[in-house]
Parts: C-alpha cells; sequence; structure tokens
C-alpha cells in the first residue's frame, strides 16, 4: 500500500490535465464523439451555460483547485489506499488490486464529484443543493457536503429505492436533508433523475442541481468525469509504486458510470490496460442499449423498439439506471473500453467472497467489478487486475442478509 | 403526401389572429382514452384553432404531475408514436393539428419517415421541448421537406441574444413557457409570462401563444393580453384523467373559447 499525493496539483491548467485523448474535452455543444450534448428544455439551457462557464472558471483557478483538494483530503481522506489482495489473489491465480473508494468519507466515491460540485455551486452563490440518489450513496454524500458548507439539501429518491435502502434515508434526514420520494414510473433511479430535474427548472436561480454520474447535459458529463479523475491518477500513481509498472486490466462497475470514468481517465491513453466496465445483467446499456436521448443526454439506453425507456433491474440500487453516461457510450463505441454484464447472482457470490476472503464487504454496485474477475479468472491468470472498489457494503448488509436467509429458507423447504 | 397545396400553421393562425381573435390551442394526449380522436374532433368543433397532439414518452421530465399521468395510461393502453399518427389518418381534421413529444420518439422512429407519417396524419407542426434550438437543425430540415413547422420555446430566462435567435428560427408561432417550472395548471398565470410575450412581440410577428399553467377561462383571457393566445393541456387532461366525456371536456373548450372572444373581440 502507497500513499501518493494527489496529481490534481493546485495550478495546472484546466485543458493539459485532462487526458488529451482518449478522455479528454467534449466538442463546444458537449458532444464525446456522437454520445452527449445538451438535451434540455429551454429553460434549463441558461442554468446549464451557466454552469459550464463557472466550472471553467474554477477549474482553472489555482485557489479553487487548492480548495478542492484540500477538502477531499482533511475532510474526505484522500488519498484512498491501494489493497493487494493476498488471499484472493492466490485464489484466483491473478494479481488483484483494490482502489479503495469505500474507505472514503460516506462510504463511497461519491463524495469527490460532490465535493466539487458544491464548491462550484458555494462559488456560484447557490444556496442549496438537489440531488437524484438510486442506493442513497450520492445522497448521503451531498446531504454530507451540504451540512460541510451550510447549504440546505433536498433528495429525490425513487420510492421503492427509499424502502431498499432505509438506512441511507435516515443518515440524508440526520445531515438536515429533505428526502423527497420520486413517485413515477419504477420509482427507481431513473424517475428520481426526472423529478431532480423537474424541481431544478423551478429552482435554477438559488439552486444547485448536484448529478450524481457522468450523465445528464453538458457539461455534466464532463465536469463530474473531472472532479473523479483523481480516482483514476491516483491509482495510476500506487499501482505504479507497488508493482513498477501498469496494470493489465482496470475494472469498475457502471451504472451511470462515475466511478468507471475516474478510474478509466488515469490510464485510458495507456493502450496497454484494458478497460472493464461491469453491468448489471438487467441493466446492460452498453451491451444491449441502443442510442436514445433522455435526461438531457444522447447515450445508449435499454430502451422498447419505439423508444420508450426501459426499467433496469438489478440487484443494486446503484446500478438500477437504463443508460449510461454519454463518455461511456463513446468508449463503448469507439472500443477503447469493453462493458460486460454480470447476474445478480454472480454479484451475491462475489459479495460474499470478498467478504471471507479479504475481510472486505463490497457495496453490491462495487460486487459487480469483482464479479467480472471471477467469472473471467482463467483469461485473467497472472495478470495485474485492478479493482475499484467504488463503495462500502454496509448499507448492503440487510438486503444481502434477507437474500440468503431466503436462499437457505428456500432449500430447507426442499 | 404533397403538401404543396396546405396552408402552413402560420398562415393559419396568422389569418385567425387577422380576423381579431385570441387562438386557443387545446392538448390532447394520444390514447388518453379509446375515443381519443373523437375528443380531438369535438375540441375542434368547440372552437380550437389546432390542436396538440401529445405522443406519450416513459419520460416526460418537462411535465407535471398530470401530463405524466395521461402518459402513463395513455402508454398502458399500448399507445406508439405510429399509433398515435395511424388513428389520427383518413379523418379530415378542422383545424391544423401539431404533434408534442419527446425527441427520442422521434429520433428512433427516423426523422424523415416521421416527417412524412406526421404530414400524411394532418400534423402541420411539432413541439418538441428537448430538443433545443442548437441541435434541431436536422429534424428541423426533414419537417420542413414535408412541410412542417417547428415550434421552439421561449422562457422567462431565455437571455435577450438568444430570444431573438429563437424567434427567428422557429415557425409556426412562439410557444412561451409562462413560469420557471414545468407543465401544470396553476390559479394565476405568472407575470413573467406577459413580460416574456411582450419581449417577443417586440421582435417580430411570429405568433406569441403562452403555456405552462392555463387553468380555464381566467387564466386564458389573462394570458392573452399581450400575447396572441394560449395553450391548455393539464387542465383539458386533468378533466378527461377524472372522466369528462367527450361532450364535457369540448365544453371545457367552448367556454375558454367563448371567455376569450368576449374579452378581445
Amino acid at each position: 500500500m502507497t500513499q501518493t499525493e494527489p496529481l490534481l496539483e493546485p495550478g495546472d491548467s484546466f485543458p493539459e490535465s485532462a487526458s488529451p485523448t482518449h478522455m479528454g474535452l467534449p466538442d463546444e455543444a458537449g458532444f464525446f464523439g456522437e454520445f452527449g450534448g445538451r438535451f434540455v428544455g429551454e429553460p434549463l439551457i441558461g442554468a446549464c451555460q451557466e454552469l459550464e462557464a463557472a466550472f471553467l472558471d474554477a477549474w482553472a483557478d489555482p485557489a479553487f483547485r487548492t480548495e478542492f483538494i484540500d477538502v477531499l483530503r482533511d475532510y474526505g481522506g484522500r488519498p484512498s489506499p491501494l489493497t493487494e489482495c493476498v488471499n484472493l489473489s492466490e485464489e484466483l491465480g491473478l494479481r488483484l488490486l483494490l482502489k479503495r473508494e469505500d474507505l472514503n468519507h460516506t462510504g463511497s466515491h461519491k463524495i469527490n464529484n460532490v465535493i466539487g460540485q458544491a464548491l462550484l455551486a458555494k462559488r456560484m452563490g447557490k444556496t442549496r443543493l438537489i440531488a437524484e440518489t438510486g442506493a442513497g450513496q450520492h445522497g448521503v454524500a451531498t446531504a454530507t457536503a451540504a451540512a460541510l458548507l451550510g447549504m440546505s439539501c433536498v433528495v429525490y429518491m425513487g420510492e421503492v429505492d427509499m424502502d431498499r435502502q432505509a438506512l441511507n434515508v435516515f443518515r440524508m434526514r440526520l445531515m438536515g436533508a429533505e428526502v423527497v420520494p420520486a413517485m413515477s414510473g419504477s420509482r427507481t433511479l431513473k424517475d428520481a433523475v426526472n423529478e431532480a430535474m423537474r424541481a431544478w427548472v423551478g429552482e435554477v436561480t438559488d439552486t444547485h442541481y448536484c448529478l450524481g454520474s457522468v450523465m445528464g447535459p453538458h457539461p455534466y458529463p464532463w465536469m463530474v468525469r473531472t472532479f473523479h479523475e483523481i480516482i483514476g491518477t491516483e491509482a495510476r500513481q500506487q499501482v505504479e509504486a507497488l508493482t513498477g509498472g501498469l496494470p493489465d486490466v482496470a475494472v469498475a462497475c457502471v451504472g451511470g458510470g462515475s466511478n468507471a470514468a475516474g478510474l478509466f481517465a488515469g490510464f485510458a491513453d495507456d493502450p496497454t490496460v484494458r478497460l472493464v466496465g461491469a453491468e448489471p445483467a438487467g441493466g446492460a446499456a452498453a451491451g444491449r442499449g441502443v442510442p436514445a436521448i433522455v435526461h438531457g443526454m444522447k447515450s445508449y439506453f435499454m430502451q422498447d423498439e419505439v423508444g420508450q425507456i426501459l426499467e433496469a433491474e438489478s440487484i443494486s440500487a446503484g446500478l438500477d439506471y437504463p443508460g449510461l453516461g454519454p463518455e461511456h457510450s463513446h468508449m463503448a463505441r469507439n472500443k477503447r473500453a469493453e462493458y460486460h454484464p454480470v447476474t445478480d447472482e454472480q454479484v451475491i457470490e462475489s459479495f460474499q467472497l470478498l467478504s471471507r476472503r479479504e475481510g472486505i464487504i463490497p457495496a453490491l454496485e462495487s460486487a459487480h467489478a469483482i464479479a467480472w474477475v471471477v467469472q473471467e479468472k482463467e483469461q485473467l491468470a497472472g495478470k495485474t487486475v485492478l479493482v475499484n472498489l467504488s463503495g462500502r457494503g454496509d448499507k448492503d448488509v440487510r438486503q444481502v442478509q434477507q437474500i440468503l436467509d431466503g436462499q437457505s429458507g428456500h432449500v430447507g423447504a426442499e | 403526401m404533397s403538401t404543396a397545396t396546405t396552408t402552413s400553421l402560420e398562415t393559419h393562425l396568422g389569418e385567425r389572429l387577422a380576423a381579431g381573435r385570441k387562438l386557443l390551442l387545446p392538448y390532447v394526449t394520444a390514447g388518453i382514452t379509446d375515443d381519443w380522436v373523437d375528443l380531438v374532433e369535438a375540441i375542434i368543433d368547440a372552437g380550437a384553432d389546432a390542436v396538440e397532439i401529445g405522443i406519450p414518452f416513459s419520460d416526460p421530465a418537462m411535465d407535471g404531475t398530470t401530463i405524466q399521468e395521461a402518459s402513463v395510461v395513455a402508454l398502458e393502453r399500448g399507445m406508439t408514436p405510429a399509433q398515435a399518427l395511424t388513428d389520427l389518418r383518413g379523418r379530415e381534421h378542422g383545424a391544423p393539428l401539431i404533434a408534442m413529444t419527446y425527441y427520442n420518439l422521434v429520433f428512433r422512429y427516423g426523422h424523415e419517415r416521421f416527417a412524412s407519417d406526421a404530414a400524411a396524419a394532418g400534423v402541420r407542426a411539432t413541439i418538441l421541448p428537448d430538443l433545443p434550438m442548437e441541435l434541431a437543425g436536422d429534424w428541423a430540415e426533414a419537417a420542413s421537406a414535408e412541410g412542417i413547422e417547428n415550434i421552439l420555446l421561449a422562457a422567462p430566462v431565455t437571455s435577450d441574444t438568444r430570444l431573438e435567435k429563437v424567434v427567428a428560427n422557429t415557425a409556426g408561432f412562439v410557444y412561451v413557457v409562462s413560469t420557471m417550472g414545468t407543465t401544470g395548471e396553476r390559479s394565476e398565470v405568472d407575470d413573467a409570462a406577459t413580460v416574456l410575450a411582450t419581449r417577443v412581440k417586440a421582435l417580430g410577428t411570429k405568433p406569441a401563444i403562452v403555456g405552462f399553467g392555463i387553468s380555464g377561462p381566467e387564466t386564458a383571457v389573462a394570458a392573452s393580453r399581450v400575447a396572441d393566445g394560449v395553450i391548455v393541456a393539464s387542465a383539458l387532461m386533468r378533466k378527461v384523467l377524472d372522466g369528462a366525456s367527450v361532450a364535457e371536456a369540448a365544453s371545457f373548450v367552448a367556454d375558454m373559447r367563448a371567455a376569450l372572444d368576449a374579452a378581445y373581440s
């Protein structure tokens, strides 16, 4: 385990800090190749333009960058460690390294983006944050940042997810956030996004929409990825320090794709590093999707033949999203990254495997990345495999307990 | 379908305005009931100058609860874009139709094919609220080839320089979004609507029509003081969702027509 200085040094001018080729700047209209853009109603155009200008200005300002890094270090706990999984490596026949985003304050990578956006919102003179959340991790992170910076906070969460993740609902309320159930459609993450966008229209003057993934209208996919690039830049230095080289494969789970985008950004321009996103089989937007325009962007989405967006089905509320970020669609299209589905059963197995062998209880989301590694252990034999362990599993323990109790009950009944 | 002999929506509305009346554009969600096409005809007979046909989408992010509910009802009844256009085709419509939906449905249908099928169904214009001006070029071109006008929205926050471009690039009319919010009935129409309508009217001759928040005759009259007319969507769909018959829904439109005519002629 090696600690390194964050690579995002104060004073870096912005465009140079982004990977120049594969994960560089979107074009002026916010497209990565064919994907992205700003497909929002006229009432939100101005807010998106204002945000883009404010982000560019802030990111070019050394004082803002310093404050961002300082808060992530002193409050968020960065840099997150790199852990070599000695036991599992031996069992799987490969060298498994975990980037420990689960050890961040609030329990996942989500805090990186939220601190960035909250500081930006404050700089823009906004007094209020709104957010959507699936598993509750982004909602908790947003509530945390709002408490820290003295801002008010409203989180939209699918009614189904509020039940699945009741503890996170309580956490958000404990920190002073209001949690509003999204009652429309499938009452999960996709509907929470709709509700947050509807609310934002009415409140744009004093409210910042703190979007939780690399999705939505320009500049969100690019801005959120930029705030998460610290994952990949740290991981790259840590792997080099530990192994003397780069990993052969970098793996992350993908719902909207923010933790994957952050990880991939550290390696996108190294052609020897294979980039793999693990999608839930029931929400495999890159694998089964076709381009759609929804939630402000053009990207791959699960949809029916006429273009109605389908409901994703995943054991993990955080990946229960029928699309993914436009930059991922772009990298899937140009084959710089690959996206593979894993099933809920594989995820439950991997959740237990990492717990038992390494004493690390992963978030169900992050267990998708482990599941893909387990599935592909033969072809990965002898390789150095870097997995972004994006979150910890405390929030999922009750759900997994119920699932495992149900399984054993079922077996017993036979 | 040849459109050379068909009057454009903008011309049609211009003629009605020249005759000294304010415009009334009700909205009907395609598939909200079995007899939704009868409803369209009945509200035209009740004095609608054009009718917006809402093609239901799974994720109507600009819409409030009523249109969301209407969309869910229609989708559960199996409504699709192709079915909506098929249902409208082969009937004589006494007024131009405007297709209002989200861009993904047009994108998936294919620009040319949607334009062609829509024109054949009597659609003279489209409103795609999530397709902003900068990204609307390809669709507007395909639409124009079939004589379909693409209507752009203006919002209270739209800057002066941007509003000039909206007015220059819209066809049919300028959709004046009355308030910073989603669609839905409101007891009063924002002053912002009047301010925005005034700004639009100062920029040219295209009709300025106010949508969002029109709940009945009173708000219709209030919103039309500067603007050229109103769109009524949620208030009408609320009645239909609550079980109003075609005749009852048409009578609500007739009341709005009468109120506008009494106030402005």
